[in-house]
């Protein structure tokens, strides 16, 4: 029964922290490269109703993540014209992103289908499907460990896999490419970028632009993998959530992968623990797990435990010495 | 100091204030063009999707009005949405001239409510009004400010960044007082997660109530005489801000820490002194809406309202007097968006937080795009305006 009960958990894991680990990437990629990002909560929900509506009236995936990805960039460059175009406060702009995706997807939504701000439900083709099914039944045979292994690790949609395999892709590209290093040093330190003849701007673009797709795929999901339509709001804090993770996984592709696995266990288990005694503490209350991310990421904050380190050059525009 | 988050060393994250543009605009524009120029992009931008909805941009400008000022009963509404943001709008605000972005009063106003609640439910029932009354006020700036205290102290001492650690209150808030109402202080044999109605000596009169005993009739609404402690915030924050000494170093740091260094002004101190008086400021929200509007302590009371501050700050220009006629006009929005949404088919409210979204956008975020441009016009306005270059003799 254990077993089970492990196996769940592992797999009820993963699949909430796909859409943190998909906004904390982005929120990794244009932090270093100096843009602060508190719009992934809009950037994902917009991204969420884009996918939800499209998919509801074409019924085809593909239009549903090419319409996601069309709207998170699009956000994504605004945010690049008013911040690293115009120097504007990057700040403010997450805001005001987070604000008029809130109120764009609701006002859209009921003009559009006219069920209070919920779009209708997907069909079955535009919703994801476990993958690796028989993997699983396969290693369901494999005696002692078999049965938890195949529950816990097999039989996920395409996007469960994709979303570690993007911690790996980005991990590569920061760490490990010529792109990588430039974009990590605008954010470091935009002026020797700028004597070494590349565009800053130009680097904080591109980040912004990838920013925008992963945070696409992560309000994809919400639409594709968790529930069938668009509910007004549905991101419901997953995208600061998501900032908690990025800044608890101090600011590293990896380190972030951690932090949102650790941040959706408490968000799996906070159901299950409701009423359940546990030895030691006794009875948690389940705001108690839902508020840890979050004093957890303050006390990280504040230097209690490791230290968070930002990159230099976050949240100042770079302004070219004429 | 290697790797520190923008202000390890205790200087605030130095954000750029709307005010100090970079680009020369004479007062006039800066002040009332500018503000009005950003209002109008945000107005032009959420009719283009009004219109893309389906409906007429005018109509709805129309019924807007009429159902915010329309009526007493509208105006009512309006001046009480009004009250909250004034609040809200002054905390974003003392915060900002500080230096400091502060995104939480979302959860400082949860906790000014928190602590209204206590107090009201605690001597509501034993003392007479005029001492339940002011213990509340107490109550809910100290609630407030307590909760801003936290990561106003982490920034000052610890370096951690003030806007990243009051979201992460904002949640913390929501949680607690969630916990509070289902676990501690909710009323028995209610199935809905708020405490008991609290006793009449512990509720601000209504407004209602107040004009009926000068003898003036008044319909019944939730606008209560709140209203008055807002624009008495707002006079002693201009006092504060403008007028006194602290004031005037708060406004320093924020402007130019480090020439307020060289000073003698140590900015932890500053810092402290700004997010307390900006939690104090949200904490009294929870006077207007738990113990004015509603009478019980319920979870979902401040509604956003803490995000609104910012966008009536920044349309404002951050000063009191800009912040209350800016809190008015979202007064308006709220309440001729609820009366839109009654009138017209189709229409949602939601409208208003896309339009709040807009203005923050167009008066924060790209304050600086408007401009060069309107810089450039005024320019041009001065050459026409300018008599001709005398014709060179010879």
């Amino acid at each position: 029964m254990d077993d089970v009960l492990i196996g769940t958990l592992v797999a009820s894991t993963l699949r909430v922290s796909v859409p943190l680990i998909l906004c904390a990437l982005a929120g990794v990629l244009s932090e270093r490269s100096g843009v602060i990002d508190l719009g992934l909560e809009g950037k994902m929900l917009l991204a969420a109703f884009a996918t939800a509506s499209v998919g509801a009236v074409t019924g085809s995936m593909a239009l549903a993540v090419a319409a996601a990805i069309v709207v998170g960039v699009a956000l994504s460059m605004l945010h690049g014209y008013a911040c690293v175009t115009h120097g504007g406060d990057q700040v403010v702009l997450g805001v005001a992103i987070t604000m008029m995706a809130a109120g764009l997807t609701v006002v859209l939504g009921i003009a559009w289908f006219s069920l209070g701000g919920q779009t209708p439900p997907l069909a079955e083709a535009v919703r994801l499907h476990p993958l690796l099914t028989g993997v699983a039944g396969a290693v369901r045979e494999v005696p002692v460990v078999g049965p938890t292994l195949a529950l816990a690790l097999f039989g996920h949609n395409a996007f469960v896999y994709g979303a570690l395999a993007a911690v790996a892709a980005v991990w590569w590209l920061l760490f490990r490419t010529r792109f990588g290093l430039r974009l990590r040093a605008a954010g470091e330190n935009p002026i020797m970028v700028d004597a070494a003849g590349v565009s800053v701007k130009g680097l904080r673009y591109r980040a912004l632009a990838l920013n925008g797709v992963l945070c696409s795929f992560a309000g994809g999901y919400l639409v594709l993998a968790m529930n069938p339509s668009f509910i007004p709001n549905m991101t419901a804090g997953r995208g600061y959530m998501a900032l908690a993770a990025m800044i608890f996984g101090k600011w590293h592709p990896v380190g972030a992968l951690w932090a949102c696995l650790l941040f959706g266990f408490l968000d799996a288990v906070s159901i299950r623990l409701q009423g359940v005694p546990l030895p030691v503490v006794g009875e948690v209350p389940v705001q108690a797990i839902q508020a840890l991310p979050y004093v957890l990421t303050v006390v990280l904050l504040a230097g209690f435990i490791g230290r968070a380190v930002a990159p230099k050059a976050l949240g100042r525009p770079y302004v070219k010495e004429r | 100091m290697e790797g520190c988050i923008e202000a390890r060393c205790g200087q605030p994250l130095r954000l750029a204030l709307p005010v100090s543009q970079p680009v020369e605009l004479p007062r006039w524009v800066d002040v009332a063009v500018l503000p009005a120029v950003n209002l109008a992009l945000a107005l032009a931008v959420a009719a283009i999707v009004v219109l893309v909805v389906g409906f007429q941009p005018t109509q709805v400008l129309a019924l807007l009005v009429k159902g915010a000022f329309g009526s007493k009963v509208g105006l009512s509404y309006t001046l009480y949405y009004a009250t909250t943001f004034v609040f809200t709008g002054l905390a974003v605000a003392v915060a900002l001239h500080g230096g400091l972005f502060n995104i939480g009063a979302e959860g400082q106003a949860m906790l000014g409510g928190l602590g209204v609640g206590l107090a009201a439910l605690g001597l509501g029932p034993h003392l007479p009004m005029a001492l339940v009354l002011p213990a509340i006020v107490l109550a809910a700036a100290l609630f407030g400010l307590a909760w801003a205290a936290v990561p106003a102290a982490l920034q000052a001492w610890r370096g951690s960044h003030v806007v990243i650690t009051t979201i992460m209150f904002n949640f913390i808030a929501a949680a607690l007082l969630g916990y509070l109402l289902v676990n501690v202080l909710k009323e028995p044999g209610n199935m809905a997660a708020e405490t008991a109605a609290f006793a009449p000596s512990a509720r601000v009169p209504g407004l209602h109530e107040a004009l009926a005993a000068l003898g003036i009739e008044w319909p019944r609404t939730p606008l209560n005489l709140s209203v008055v402690l807002a624009l008495a915030a707002a006079l002693a924050v201009y006092l504060t801000v403008w007028k006194s000494q602290p004031g005037y170093a708060m406004r320093a740091v924020g402007f130019a820490p480090e020439a307020s260094l060289y000073a003698g002004i140590r900015p932890p101190r500053l810092i402290m002194l700004s997010m307390a008086i900006s939690g104090a400021l949200a904490g009294l929200v929870g006077v207007n809406e738990v113990a004015g509007a509603h009478g019980r302590l319920l979870g979902e009371f401040v509604a956003g309202a803490g995000f609104t501050g910012i966008a009536v700050s920044l349309i404002g220009r951050n000063h009191p007097l800009g912040i209350v006629l800016a809190a008015i006009l979202f007064g308006a929005l709220y309440q001729g968006g609820a009366e839109l949404a009654f009138e017209i088919k189709g229409f949602s409210r939601d409208m208003v937080f896309l339009l709040q979204g807009l203005i923050v956008l167009f008066a924060g975020a790209m304050a600086q795009v408007a401009a060069p441009w309107l810089a450039r016009l005024v320019g041009l306005s001065r050459r026409l305006q300018a008599p001709p270059p005398a014709p060179r003799a010879g």
